[in-house]
Formats: C-alpha cells, structure tokens, sequence
C-alpha cells in the first residue's frame, strides 16, 4: 500500500493482506540498493499468521519516491514517521545490511516505538571497502558485480527464492539494477559512515534477535562480535551455508528464526 | 580482496542450480520421478499453496529435478529464472498467454520455424491473438507493425531456415521505445553463442530438444526471463500489474519486483495450461547441458569446415551461412555472434528438386528427418517438411526455395561428413 510520509509516496508491501493495524505490526526494512523484494516469502507468511506487515520501500526505493537517505540515523528518525502514517505505535522492526543498522539506532533513539528488533547481516562498523566504495560512486555496475558475488554463498538454491525455477544470484543482481543511478553510492556512504552503532547498541532494552550467515563475506560473522556483545541479551541464531543474502538463500531458516524470536518476543512484550 | 567473480559458462553448465543431493549425496541431478511431495503438517501445506513458503507441491506446477534445469538455463542466460516446458512450442505459447489475451497483437520476423509460424499465423488468431509478420532486417517494419493493441515483438535469434541474423539491439530498442518487451527464440544459438539479455532482450526461449539436450533424445522447451522489462512502467499488462483472481488477489508486480512474469506464467499458464516437462525430460536435457560449452564449439567447428567444402563445390549453387561475406547479415553476425553461426544452414543445390531429392537419398551418414541440434548430423528439405503448410511466395517471403537443402551439423569426424557430402552431391549431378 502506498503511504504518505513527509509529504512524500512511501510503498510499504502488506504481505498479501489488507494492513490491519490491530494486529502486532513488522517492519521489514532493506539494505542497501534493493527494495521490499527480498522480504517476499518471510513476509508474505507472517502477514498470513496474525502479523499487519510493512515491507517498506526505503525513500528513494523501489516504489518510493526520493531522494534516499543519507544518514543511517536519518532512517532510524524516518521510521516512526513510516509508523505515524501507518497508525501504528509499536512495531517489531527487522533490518537486513544497512537495514540493520537503522532498526538498531532506531530502538536507541525511538525506544517507545519499537518491541523488538532483528538484525540480518549486521556489522559494526560496517565499513565498505574503498574499492567497492569508489565504485558505487563511478561505476555502479562493476560495484553491482562485487555486492552480487560477495552475497551469495551458494551457486545452488533449494527451494529457491520466490520459488522454484528462479536463479537467486540473478534476481539479485537485476533488483540493484533497477534502483535509480546514485541511490547506491547514497546507500553504502551512510552504512560507511556510521559511527553510533555500539552506543546505540547498548542503549537497546527491547528484545533482539542476531541472524549470522556463516558464508557471509559482505558483512563476515566477526564483523557482528561487538555488537552482539554489546546489545543486552541478544539471541544469536546462525545460518549455515549461506551468504549475506540470507533471506534468498535460506528463506526457510530465516523465516522459522523470525517466528520463533517474534512469539517470544510478543509474549515479552 | 581478490577481484570477485562470476563462475564462468563452462562451470555454470554443470554447476548452476543443483547441489549434492542433501538426504543421499548424489551427485549426479537425482531425477525426481514424484508427481506430488509430503507437507510437513498442515501450516506447511497452506503456506506452499499460498506462497508463503518455497517448494514443491505437484510436478504440474514444479518438481525438483526441473527446478536444476531452470536455475541451470537463467544462470546461463544471465536472467532471473526460468520455466521447463513440454516442448519449444508450449514455452512460446506459455510467453504469449502470460502476456495477453484476446485483442493481443504480436510483431513477429517472417523467418520463424514452420511451427511457430502455425502458431501465430493459424492458431493464435482463433482466440482473438493477431501476428503482423515482418522481414527481420527491415527496422522501420517493425516500427510500422506496432499498433495499440501490441503486446510482444518476436523473432529467432537465427531465422530458420534461411539463418537471418535479428539484430537484437536494433529490435529490442525499438520495441522499448514502444514500451514492449522483445522475446527471442534462441534455440539455434543457445546461451554458448549469444546470451540475448546482453544484447536487450527481454524474455528467451528455447527448443531444449535440439541443442541443449543436443542427443535427439527428448522433447523439451524451456522459457527465460531477463528480469529487465519493467511492466508496471509500460502501463499495458494488467495480467501482472493487477489483482489475478486466479491466485487470491495477487499483484505479481507489487509483490515481486523482478519476478511478475514467471510468477504469473507458472502460477496461471502452467497450472492451468498444464504443459509440463516430465522429470525425465529435464534429466536428459541436463545431461546435454552439461556438455554444451564443448558440444557447441565441436558443433561450430565441424560447420564451419562443411561450409567451407560446399561453398567451393561445383554442384552448390549457394550456400546460406552468416559467416560468408555474401550473407547479407555477415557483418551483423561478426558483430552478435563472435563465435560461430551456429550448426543449422542450408544451401541450394543445382538441378532444383529432382537433384535434391538423388541428393538426400544417397546420403549415408547424415540422416533424413525432421529434426536439428542432434550430435548426429541430419539432414531435410524444408519446402515438403517443416514450412510445407506455406504457400510458394510465404516460402520465397522466408528464403526457402524448392532446392533448398537444410544441414544440421553434428560431431562426427568432419572428414566423414564431408565424404558423405561429396558422395551425394555426384550422385544428385547424375540425370
């Protein structure tokens, strides 16, 4: 469905179902140069089984319009204005990439607004390479092969994402294409620069949920140590044989993690 | 970092979309000859159904060992997935009724295989689906073709029989100016020879009977999809930017950024439409594609020595094959087609059909019947078989004549083909 936050057209997929803000709400929010797309199938199940989903299109994403923002901070003081226009007061927010990161500083700064959060291929810092960096600013294709190759954990999938019969490491690669040009270097800029994520790490009371995919060469295993340590009672669950695009790859894990941490976390709150 | 890379074509062959078989270790692709597959309890169930979950549920609708051969063919296209069909000609007609009903209109090259020709011109147009057909090389035809009602632009990377080149970028960038998608038929070419997405089409689609299986062994087809045609944008295919009844309500569009039109085309056309591939088909059509980097190259070289011969011999009047400067698309194909025209060309011989004929009967290697893509080499005279439905200007309008004589090249010794050649020839010379 089409929101209107800031004065500006926000899409927000609703899992299938007509958005029923009586229900314990989920936001699913995106990394970095794709859109709601990669939360298809964990979506789509929880808006079936008594959840009101909003897998966003971030401003400047997919459906949304722009201009993207900037600042990792940006879009963790975006989000609860996205829970305003959806007349929700407290929602569940779960991050992939640079998703995870705005969940994190959003629990820190919006506390009141969030019942949990799960992070997906989180890091801390989630510093880019200055190669890949130069290139999603100067050559956004040659950046789209690097991100692609580095996602990917497996030349294999079953049961593939949506479903059989699609070839995962080309969905991805054709859903950063269609972002608009310079959204990507937007993108990884903010995730680079973002220095508050052990500060607002340790300022999360909320129940958290860490996914970690051990084939993860974009944001690696070790790379999201000193953020689970640093958030108060972080559950960690582990993805085998997969890469950074865990919800492609292994949607069945990630789904069954997200249930699990979602009823405990429901029933918590 | 190392520099990251792409697997290459030759590794995706035999690689892409499988994994040693987790329960067993096979590592062979298991065939999965199950027709349905056990839910885990009910919540399962409704969420396969539902497509809450992935997986499989009827072997109409998906099966595991077609999901390998799906994967495997839009790793090698370069696109976002793929749909096994029962043959070539269900994979074209799963594209059209994807994307249009009755009051559709298609533009299509006149140089098409006779049966998709059928299709289009005799079949299509009695469920209200139009074809204008057009000379491939003539850009502004195309152009001039495109109506409202146009849904689709269509053409055979190589024209069969008369080996047109399409000049896919020209074509596809007409029909994006239009807003419509360009569909090619690569089954002369296969993804070792052209990848049609690189070039701007949209949607591929393949005869996996000839070279993919490359045996002669199954009949088989398979549909791609590039992932790059933005529907919602081109405002002119409510089948996937709007509420399907069909499946509770579903935008496939909305849902799925990339995706609409496989979800749309399996969740509909192959449901309801129900030409599938057997589990058994896709096993034999994946142990073509494990070889068909080396069968492809074998294949091209092999032509191109035949080629050579015939073009040089006395009782050839011509010879139809891209890679001849005479080809009225040579620069063309040097341009799309870098390594090699493919295996499939005809040529006319001198003495018209009675010469044709002592031709095809002295043969002795070559065998005569209704097929290509074999690894055996074969041979057919279009005009009394595949294009035998199309009057005498239909086929002069496609580059048949009656002498027309269509080789396809095998991997047998090219000494051996060329004897058999030579063989034929004098005796076809001989009143």
């Amino acid at each position: 469905m089409d929101l209107d936050v800031d004065g500006k057209r926000v899409f927000a997929y609703t899992g299938g179902r007509r958005f029923d803000p009586g229900l314990p709400c989920v936001v699913f929010v995106h990394g970095a140069e794709i859109d709601h797309f990669v939360w298809l199938l964990q979506s789509r199940y929880l808006a079936h089984h008594g959840y009101a989903v909003l897998a966003v299109d971030l401003p400047g994403h997919g459906r949304s319009e722009g201009p993207p923002l900037a600042r990792i901070e940006a879009i963790a003081d975006w989000l609860p204005a996205l829970l305003d226009a959806a007349r929700i007061e407290r929602a569940h927010l779960v991050g992939h990439s640079m998703g995870s990161l705005a969940v994190l500083e959003c629990a820190a700064r919006h506390p009141g607004r969030v019942a949990s959060i799960a992070l997906l291929g989180a890091a801390f810092p989630m510093r880019v390479s200055q190669e890949l960096l130069d290139a999603t600013r100067v050559d956004e294709p040659a950046a789209h092969d690097m991100i692609n190759i580095w996602s990917h954990g497996a030349y294999a999938h079953y049961p593939s994402n949506p479903g059989p019969g699609f070839w995962v490491i080309g969905e991805n690669l054709r859903l950063m294409q269609r972002q608009r040009p310079g959204v990507l270097h937007v993108d990884f800029a903010a995730c680079n620069d973002y220095a508050g994520g052990l500060e607002a790490a340790a300022r999360v009371r909320c129940p958290a949920l860490v996914l970690v995919a051990r084939r993860d060469a974009m944001t690696p295993g070790r790379a999201a140590q000193a953020l689970i340590q640093a958030v108060q009672g972080a559950r960690v669950v582990e993805i085998a044989a997969s890469g950074h695009a865990m919800m492609a790859e292994k949607p069945d894990e990630v789904l069954d993690a997200l249930r699990a941490f979602l009823a405990q976390a429901g029933a918590a709150g | 970092m190392a520099a990251p890379k792409y697997l290459h074509l030759d590794t995706l062959s035999l690689h892409a979309g499988q994994l040693p078989d987790p329960t067993t270790g096979a590592r062979a692709v298991p065939i999965f000859q199950s027709t349905s597959f056990v839910f885990r309890d009910t919540d399962h169930a409704a969420a396969l159904f539902n497509m809450e979950r992935a997986g499989h549920v009827y072997s109409r609708i998906s099966n595991p060992t077609n999901a390998v051969l799906e994967e495997r063919m839009a790793a090698l296209e370069g696109g976002v997935g793929a749909i096994a069909t029962a043959s070539g000609q269900a994979a074209l007609h799963l594209a059209i009724v994807t994307l249009m009903g009755a009051g559709g209109h298609i533009v299509a090259s006149r140089a098409l295989y006779g049966g998709s020709h059928n299709l289009l011109a005799y079949t299509l147009p009695r469920f209200g689906i139009e074809t204008t057909f057009v000379a491939p090389r003539e850009l502004d035809a195309w152009r001039a073709a495109i109506r409202p009602g146009t849904r689709l632009l269509f053409g055979e990377t190589l024209g069969n029989p008369g080996l047109d080149v399409l000049d896919v970028p020209a074509v596809a960038e007409i029909a994006h100016a239009h807003k419509l998608p360009l569909l090619v038929d690569s089954t002369f070419t296969t993804p070792y020879l052209m990848r049609p997405f690189d070039l701007g089409a949209d949607l591929v689609f393949h005869s996996a009977t000839k070279f993919l299986c490359g045996h002669g062994t199954a009949v088989a087809g398979v549909l791609v999809d590039g992932g790059t045609f933005d529907w919602e944008a081109a405002g002119r295919f409510p089948e996937l930017t709007e509420p399907y009844a069909g499946f509770h309500g579903m935008d496939f569009q909305e849902e799925s950024t990339i995706a609409a039109f496989l979800l749309r085309a399996r969740r509909e056309g192959l449901r309801d439409f129900g030409a599938c591939m057997s589990p058994t088909t896709a096993w034999i059509v994946l142990q073509g594609v494990e070889t068909l980097p080396l069968r492809m190259q074998r294949h091209v070289d092999n032509t191109r020595k035949v080629v050579e011969f015939l073009a040089a011999h006395p009782a050839v009047a011509a010879v139809s094959y891209p890679e001849l400067p005479e080809h009225p698309d040579h620069a063309l194909a040097q341009r799309l087609l870098p390594r090699g025209c493919g295996a499939v060309f005809s040529f006319e011989i001198k003495g018209g059909r009675p010469a044709g004929r002592r031709f095809i009967e002295t043969l002795r290697v070559f065998s005569h019947l209704a097929n290509v893509g074999d690894a055996k080499s074969l041979v057919i005279h279009p005009a009394t078989t595949t294009h035998f439905r199309m009057d005498d200007a239909a086929l002069a309008a496609a580059g048949i004549g009656p002498g027309t004589v269509r080789l396809s090249i095998g991997l047998e010794a090219p000494e051996d083909l060329i004897d058999d050649l030579a063989a034929a020839l004098r005796a076809s010379q001989k009143a």
